[in-house]
């Protein structure tokens, strides 16, 4: 089973790719045309998203490497410790949100110090492959197509974050 | 609020290094990080440029229209509101499969042609539709199957079985979907 998980993701791309062409050769369309009509929107939206990407990029980094991320991962500590998040995994699932690469560092770290198949490292793998970077995602979406008034995307999104940690915590309790 | 939160974090970052006398830090990030953000938007222009043209070919011989009407009804269950046999179907389709397989940079590309193709059908350009909305957080709380980054650090770090993983991830990575979901759709009547 995992293997073939393994293999449908090396595959799907090239998957996706060989039937968008076949069906497109079958129905007789002058695909190398259509690529290249298509391909020549790619630069705008590149351009488009770039304004958003700096911005979002500039205040991560801020926040990040000044220890303002720190500082508030101490202030939330006795929050979070009451409800019952462990002390080592809450830097992780401040950061999972904020930015991926910093997250993955975090993981790193936490594999290092505890060990790979400690409760920690399994709960840190777990939280890593549940969740997703949150800031960056709905700057570069909605940056892309000019919406102002994102409503309730960052608290559903941010909801479902805290539900990402719980659920990481939890399920490894009750399978380890 | 996205405003609120990127004052947030440069006064705060500010603040922090101004205290901890480390203010050339900032400096150093206002050039690094924008360049690198510059270079990522470049980075991508490659691969946005890949899937825009193989959607228009899609297109153009009726594939899209195909996935829209297999898989419509049940993303429509998800996004109610885009209509039948819209393009935005198989986009949103097609975002969600290289999503679960891992595939980060094709899943935006294809993820960005989706909310561009719902702008369309949005009556305020400005205000962000539901099925944006819901789009966004079912992206943002990960759908990914195995989470191939974890697997290698994990394998680096020397574990006896790095792929143990694989089912909670899964379990924790339905709660939060579950969760952002139903979350959601109680939000999107208030705001």
């Amino acid at each position: 089973m995992i293997y073939l998980l393994n293999l449908l993701s090396v595959m799907i791309i090239p998957i996706m790719i060989t039937v968008i062409l076949i069906y497109g050769m079958m129905k007789k369309i002058d695909i190398y045309e259509a690529f290249v009509e298509g391909a020549g929107q790619g630069f705008q939206t590149a351009i488009r998203i770039m304004p958003y990407l700096i911005a979002i990029f500039l205040a991560i980094g801020i926040f990040k490497d000044s220890g303002g991320l720190n500082l508030f991962t101490k202030i939330l500590y006795p929050i979070t410790n009451f409800l019952g998040i462990p002390r080592e995994v809450l830097p992780l699932a401040i950061m999972r949100p904020v930015s991926g690469s910093g997250a993955l560092g975090v993981v790193k770290d936490l594999l290092h110090t505890y060990g790979p198949d400690s409760f920690i490292g399994r709960v840190a793998s777990t939280m890593m492959g549940s969740a997703e970077t949150i800031f960056y995602t709905m700057a570069v979406y909605f940056g892309a197509v000019g919406i102002k008034n994102s409503r309730h995307t960052l608290l559903a999104a941010l909801i479902s974050h805290v539900a990402a940690v719980f659920a990481s915590i939890w399920v490894c309790r009750w399978i380890f | 609020m996205m405003n609120r939160i990127w004052i947030f974090m440069i006064i705060t970052g500010i603040g922090v290094a101004v205290i901890t006398r480390n203010t050339q830090i900032i400096n150093a990030v206002v050039i690094q990080n924008t360049q690198e953000a510059v270079l990522f938007a470049i980075g991508l222009t490659g691969i946005m440029a890949v899937w825009l043209g193989l959607m228009n070919i899609a297109e153009k011989s009726g594939l899209i229209k195909g996935i829209g009407r297999i898989m419509g009804p049940l993303i429509r269950l998800l996004f109610p509101e885009i209509p039948k046999n819209h393009p935005a179907i198989s986009s949103i389709v097609m975002n969600m499969v290289a999503n679960m397989f891992g595939a980060g940079n094709s899943a935006t590309a294809l993820g960005l042609k989706a909310m561009e193709q719902l702008q369309n059908i949005n009556p305020y350009k400005k205000r962000a539709s539901n099925a944006m909305c819901m789009f966004l957080v079912i992206n943002m709380s990960s759908i990914q199957l195995v989470p191939l980054s974890v697997l290698k650090i994990r394998a680096d770090a020397g574990s006896l079985n790095a792929t143990e993983i694989i089912g909670t991830s899964l379990v924790a990575t339905t709660v939060s979907t579950i969760v952002g979901i139903v979350s959601c759709r109680i939000l999107e009547r208030t705001y």
